[in-house]
């Protein structure tokens, strides 16, 4: 199990959230017609060894979106933050 | 090379098995090679293999940075079957059965390839009904399929759970008799064996570090041996195709997440084919030992660790239990992970890449291990003449672009919840 520290929860086992990929992309805007940057929203990540910024909700308790950073070789947990504040 | 035959088993069982020659040779690399094979495992070794016996090209290295059959190819619960839905699939999936029917024989080498059928229960009218389906587009690629009612799924498997509070009631199942399992890593040693007659380089422990280039073309591999040329160079790495195309400057739609096997303590016989839970994400097969191989979905985050977590180990008994209750005193003795190259569609991509002089076999997902012949033999066609063999046209990596994905799944882009 990963241990998620919730910045409103405390800490919880990582099966009372949901999982929900590469925090890095970002949305082009609605009104942009670029097929490439599209193309690579969707598809396109960088699926690093090592530090990964992803997003993950925690379903099971405040439903508060996060992003943490962990290490995809070990499965160390190196920050969480809430999703509005580290994009803000 | 020695053949393998009945008298080689004789002459060396009296002569105290100590003259058996080594399988395959442990060569230094050489400065240059017509083709070079990045990966080891079973399609690395395969795609050399039908390259020199298809296309005679026997001046070929498969670098692999640990040791042969130590990645996914030994790590995956076997299963061979062709039950697709979609075309591309069916027919890549089915010729690569064909080819499994005859590999003990091509290889000289038993890689106990049994084909016991697989089951897959339905546990609703409309999953008997998308069954049909599915049976229907095999037997139109002549591929055997059979839908199987509730009363003949009891006779072939009367150990799942048919009582009136199984949650999800046995209604059906979808039959494929050609179906089966193979012992895993003799699959990989099958092929290097073969492979190493035929006079390729397998070359271990021995990692890629980056691409050698002239000009736009890569034109060979840095090594921790050194620099190797190559007139082209194949990746077959599933699991790391994304920290290798990064090398060579390829932007890919992969992301690698963990998928657990796991295997029982040994009891008598009881499961004769391989079967599988249609609610949930379980399948089942009997090892030759006795122990219950079985494996179930992803993770469900990305990772590069060989280890899973004990949730999926939950959620997977869980799943088995409710299909077989019978099995719930059992104990687990080992499970392991291996990493997948998770695609969006959750298709495999083989095909040229937009870099000259590299070639691209890789987002298995949790499919290779079936797909292992074809893939090679696919792959070394398209290695050996530039452009991709017919029946993985549609396995390119242009496809995301042209909106031409093979979604087999329907999940949508999101490899997580594949």
């Amino acid at each position: 199990m990963l241990q998620i520290k919730c910045p409103c929860c405390g800490p919880r086992d990582h099966d009372e959230f949901l999982y929900a990929g590469d925090a890095s992309v970002s949305r082009p805007a609605h009104n942009d017609a670029d097929f490439e940057r599209w193309y690579r929203y969707v598809f396109v990540r960088e699926n690093p060894a090592g530090a990964h910024r992803e997003y993950w909700q925690h379903v099971m308790g405040c439903r508060q979106w996060l992003i943490v950073e962990r290490n995809t070789v070990n499965h160390t947990i190196l920050s969480v933050n809430f999703s509005r504040e580290a994009l803000a | 090379m020695h053949g393998y035959s009945v008298f080689s088993i004789l002459r060396n069982g009296l002569s105290g098995q100590k003259h058996w020659p080594l399988a395959w040779r442990a060569p230094s690399p050489k400065s240059n090679y017509d083709v070079v094979i990045v990966g080891g495992g079973g399609h690395g070794l395969a795609t050399a293999f039908y390259l020199a016996e298809n296309h005679g090209i026997r001046n070929i290295a498969v670098i692999e940075k640990g040791y042969i059959g130590g990645g996914n190819v030994g790590r995956n619960t076997t299963i061979i079957r062709s039950n697709y839905l979609l075309d591309g699939h069916t027919q890549f999936f089915e010729f690569s059965l064909k080819l499994w029917e005859d590999l003990s024989r091509t290889l000289n080498y038993n890689v106990m390839f049994s084909q016991r059928g697989q089951l897959v229960a339905a546990h609703s009218p409309d999953q008997v009904d998308a069954f049909s389906h599915r049976a229907n587009v095999m037997r139109l690629n002549g591929i055997d399929a059979e839908v199987l009612d509730r009363d003949e799924v009891r006779r072939m498997v009367p150990y799942f759970d048919y009582s009136e509070t199984a949650r999800f009631p046995i209604y059906g199942a979808h039959w494929q008799s050609r179906a089966g399992t193979a012992r895993h890593d003799a699959v990989a040693w099958g092929y290097a064996r073969a492979a190493d007659a035929h006079g390729v380089d397998i070359i271990q422990n021995c990692e890629v570090t980056g691409f050698i280039r002239q000009g736009e073309r890569i034109v060979g591999v840095e090594t921790t041996r050194g620099q190797i040329g190559a007139g082209r160079v194949g990746l077959a790495v599933a699991g790391h195709t994304s920290m290798l195309g990064r090398k060579a400057g390829l932007e890919l739609p992969i992301e690698s997440h963990i998928l657990q096997a796991f295997v029982t303590e040994p009891i008598k016989p009881i499961v004769h084919q391989v079967v599988a839970y249609g609610a949930g994400h379980c399948y089942v097969s009997q090892s030759d030992k006795g122990g219950l191989v079985f494996g179930g979905g992803l993770d469900g985050y990305n990772s590069y660790a060989q280890r899973g977590n004990l949730g999926t180990v939950r959620d997977v008994a869980e799943a088995a239990v409710a299909l077989m209750p019978c099995i719930s005193r059992l104990r687990i003795l080992r499970h392991w992970g291996g990493v997948q190259d998770m695609t969006p569609d959750a298709a495999p991509i083989i095909c040229p890449t937009p870099i000259d002089g590299l070639y691209l076999n890789g987002g298995w997902c949790y499919g290779g291990f079936k797909a292992t012949p074809a893939s090679g033999w696919c792959f070394a066609h398209t290695l050996a003449t530039g452009s991709p063999h017919p029946l993985i046209a549609g396995y390119g990596l242009d496809r995301f672009r042209t909106g031409r994905t093979i979604d087999e799944f329907g999940a949508g882009p999101f490899a997580w919840l594949q």
